[in-house]
Parts: C-alpha cells; structure tokens; sequence
C-alpha cells in the first residue's frame, strides 16, 4: 500500500525520534516494574500516576505509530472522509 | 524475580511470550476499534485472566488502555473530519453516569448470587442485547449491499427524523454531524444506555454506534469516530475509578496500548478507503457472532448455580475454550475484512489515478 502519487517528504527523523523514545519509555516501565507496580498499586492518590503514564505513552506512542504507517507509505484516501 | 510485585499486588509475572501475546491482541483489538469505533477491547479482559490476571485488573488494566487508544484514534478521525466533539462529550458524560450505575447493578448481583451470578447476568445481557442490535446492524448492511446503492449518500433512517423533528424548548443542542438540532432528552438515555452496556460487557459501542446512527442520523463514519471521544470519556473516568483502588496493572495495559495503537491508526486510515456500510458490515459481524460465543458460556454459568444439572469438568473447560476461540475468530475476521477493504480501495485509488494520467 504505497503512496508512490504523493510526493510529500515523509517523517523519517520524527519517526526515528518518537519511536526510540518510546522504546526507551517501555524499557524504562519493564525495567522498574517492581517498583511501578507497587507505587501505582497502593491506590488512592497515586491513582494519578497511572493515567498520566497512559497520557505520556499515548502521545509519545501514539505519535511514533502515525509517523511509522506514512513512512510505510499507509496513508488515508485522497478524497477524505469515505467514497 | 517479580514475585514480592506480584504477592502483594496480584500483579502476574510477564515473560517475552506474555509480552508478545498481548501486543497482537492489542494490534487486532485497535485495529477494529479503529474502523468500527469499539468493539476490540471485549477480548481484551479474557485474554488477559487466560494468562491468570485475575478478573478485576483485568476489566481495570484493559480500561487503561482503552482511554488512551480512543484518544489517539479520535485525533486521528478528526483529522478526516469524521468527528463530532460536541457530540462525543455530550453522550460520554451521560455515558459515564450509566457506567456509575451499571457498575452499582453489577456490585448488587454479585453480593446476591456470587461470581456465576454475576457472569450469567452479563451473558445474557450480550446475547439478547447483541441477537437484537447485532442482527438489526448486520441485516441492514446486507440490504444496502444488494440494494446497488452502496455508493449514495446514506439516507437518515425514520425514526432520526422524527427525533430531529421534536422541539423541546431549552434542550436543543445543534449537532454539525447531523447539521440539525436534538433534544438532550434523546442524547442523555442514550448515553446512559452505552454507559450502562459499557460497565455490563466492556463495549457500550454495540449501543453508542447504532444508536447515533438510527436514533440520531449520524452517518456511519461519524458515529463510528465519535464513539472514539464517548470511549475516551467513559475510559479516563473508569481507569481513574480503578486505579484509585489500586487495580490497573499499568505493565498490561500500556503493552496491550502499544499493539493497539499501531492498530488504531491503520483502521482510522481505512475508514478513509471504505463506503459507509462496511461499518455496518463489520460492526454487525462482529456483534452476531459474538453472541454466540457468549451464549456458550450460559450452561457453564447456569451448571454453577445450580440452574441445571452440573456439567462435567471437560464439557465446561470445552464451552469455555470454544467461547473464547470464537471470539478471537470473530475479531480475526473483523481486522480481515477492514485490512481487505483498505487494500481494495487502494488499488481502486491507484487504478483512477493512473487512468486520470493517461486522459491527461
């Protein structure tokens, strides 16, 4: 699935730097998981700490995936919104 | 290694294999999310207590990861202009009411009638909901695909125009994925009804979808993509809820979201390629045949409370391993049909492009 007809450059850099940083953003959680699971485990306030990390990883990840299918040459339809 | 983690948490240990399961789950699940809107996080909690993450952080690390992928897979919708905020955080407030309450009822039978209780009363709530709604979807897509008209723009079915033609006096909220005005009133027990099947079977999509699309008028590819914000809404509200009691296993769900993301981004990129229906197509399958892996799961729960004779130890394991393999065929076949659209539409886009080019 190539967008051989578009000829816009694609974000190789960007896709490289979001996805290195998410590599180290899921090194960092499997590395450390004794402590994560026991910090976020106790509950109550800390309660923040587990959606912020969603938040972190869904933007760095997030990021990284949409770059990573327009590098691929996946891109949505010329004409937008369906046929 | 893990062990003091996981006896005083009961938070599983996770070896490469665990790891890797969860990221292809993850990958289907957002995959369908991604087109259809919902629907790919109900495998999501029995493949993860089939690894021994018991109920509880299951259902609560699978919510976890479900906020964060609708937020991105909003973003991304928006982008093609399919999404409707306005519209999105007004049904996900009342949605997340239904949550409140559908959670209490499930509280209330489990107090009653235990564990089986409980389960036979979410199974059954997926099979009649799903044999109802999933079946209503799935023929309608089937219609439209025989009709020849799969190319016009959708119709708004009758029972929208009619709740478009109520005027209710300080209600009406003007809705741009409609461009007309609704009544709240119609918007909240909606919302609330998603909320409620939200909390009972983990995909108040079944719901939230059909119901913007036949109650409201939305087309397909809008109600489709503003499920995304109600999903984020609800998801954010119940993670929060759960991690304050300590059950989100932040490890699963943040594995679970790096499948899924890759995911979500290539099915929010093939509703771009696909005619309306195929949401309804999808979204039908999906629900039909998921009933009938709950309804395996009925004589199971039914034999432990002691509603019908007990069943034999390896007829029980067998409904139970059937129930489950249905349910991945069922979610299998959903990310087939969007991959299969996406390439068709692509080649479709190809070919037009390259006959433009020869007629100069």
């Amino acid at each position: 699935m190539g967008g051989s007809h578009a000829p816009k450059s694609k974000p190789y850099i960007k896709a490289l730097f979001f996805g290195l940083l998410s590599i180290g953003l899921y090194a960092g959680l499997l590395v450390n998981q004794d402590l994560i699971n026991s910090t976020f485990g106790k509950g109550g306030m800390n309660a923040a700490l587990p959606i912020a990390t969603a938040f972190v990883f869904s933007f760095v990840h997030g990021t990284f995936t949409g770059d990573f299918w327009t590098c691929m040459g996946v891109e949505a339809a010329r004409k937008k919104g369906g046929k | 290694m893990h062990d003091a983690a996981a006896a005083v948490s009961n938070f599983i240990n996770l070896d490469t294999g665990a790891i890797l399961y969860l990221f292809a789950v993850g990958f289907v699940g957002g995959l369908v999310s991604g087109f259809i809107g919902s629907g790919g996080a109900f495998v999501m909690t029995p493949a993860m207590m089939s690894m021994g993450v018991p109920g509880l952080v299951a259902v609560a690390s699978n919510m976890c990861h479900k906020f964060p992928k609708a937020l991105i897979g909003s973003i991304k919708r928006a982008k093609y202009g399919q999404v409707d905020v306005k519209l999105g955080l007004i049904i996900g407030v009342s949605a997340e009411a239904g949550v409140l309450w559908g959670a209490g009822v499930q509280e209330k039978i489990k107090a009653a009638y235990g564990d089986a209780g409980s389960n036979l009363y979410v199974s059954v709530a997926f099979v009649v909901i799903l044999a109802i709604v999933g079946s209503f979807v799935l023929l309608d897509a089937i219609k439209t695909h025989r009709s020849g008209k799969t190319d016009e723009e959708e119709t708004v079915p009758k029972l929208a125009k009619w709740v478009q033609s109520i005027n209710i006096p300080g209600t009406m909220v003007y809705f741009k994925a409609i461009n007309a005005r609704i009544s709240v009133l119609f918007t909240i027990p909606l919302g609330f009804a998603t909320g409620v099947l939200a909390a009972t079977i983990a995909v108040g999509g079944f719901i939230g979808v059909p119901s913007m699309i036949y109650v409201m008028g939305v087309p397909s590819l809008m109600a489709s993509a503003t499920e995304l914000v109600i999903a984020f809404v609800m998801g954010l509200g119940g993670s929060f809820k759960y991690a304050m009691h300590g059950l989100v296993d932040i490890r699963l769900s943040m594995i679970i979201l790096c499948g899924s993301l890759f995911g979500i981004q290539l099915g929010a990129i093939g509703t771009t390629y696909v005619k309306p229906f195929m949401i309804k197509l999808v979204m039908g399958l999906i629900m039909v045949i998921v009933l009938f892996s709950r309804a395996f799961m009925i004589p199971v729960y039914m034999s432990q409370l002691g509603l019908i004779e007990k069943l034999a130890d390896p007829t029980a394991k067998l409904f139970k391993n059937v129930s489950f393999g249905i349910m991945a065929f069922a979610l299998i076949l959903g990310a087939f049909i969007v991959l299969k659209a996406m390439w068709q539409g692509k080649q479709a886009e190809k070919l037009a492009y390259a006959k433009g080019l020869l007629n100069g």
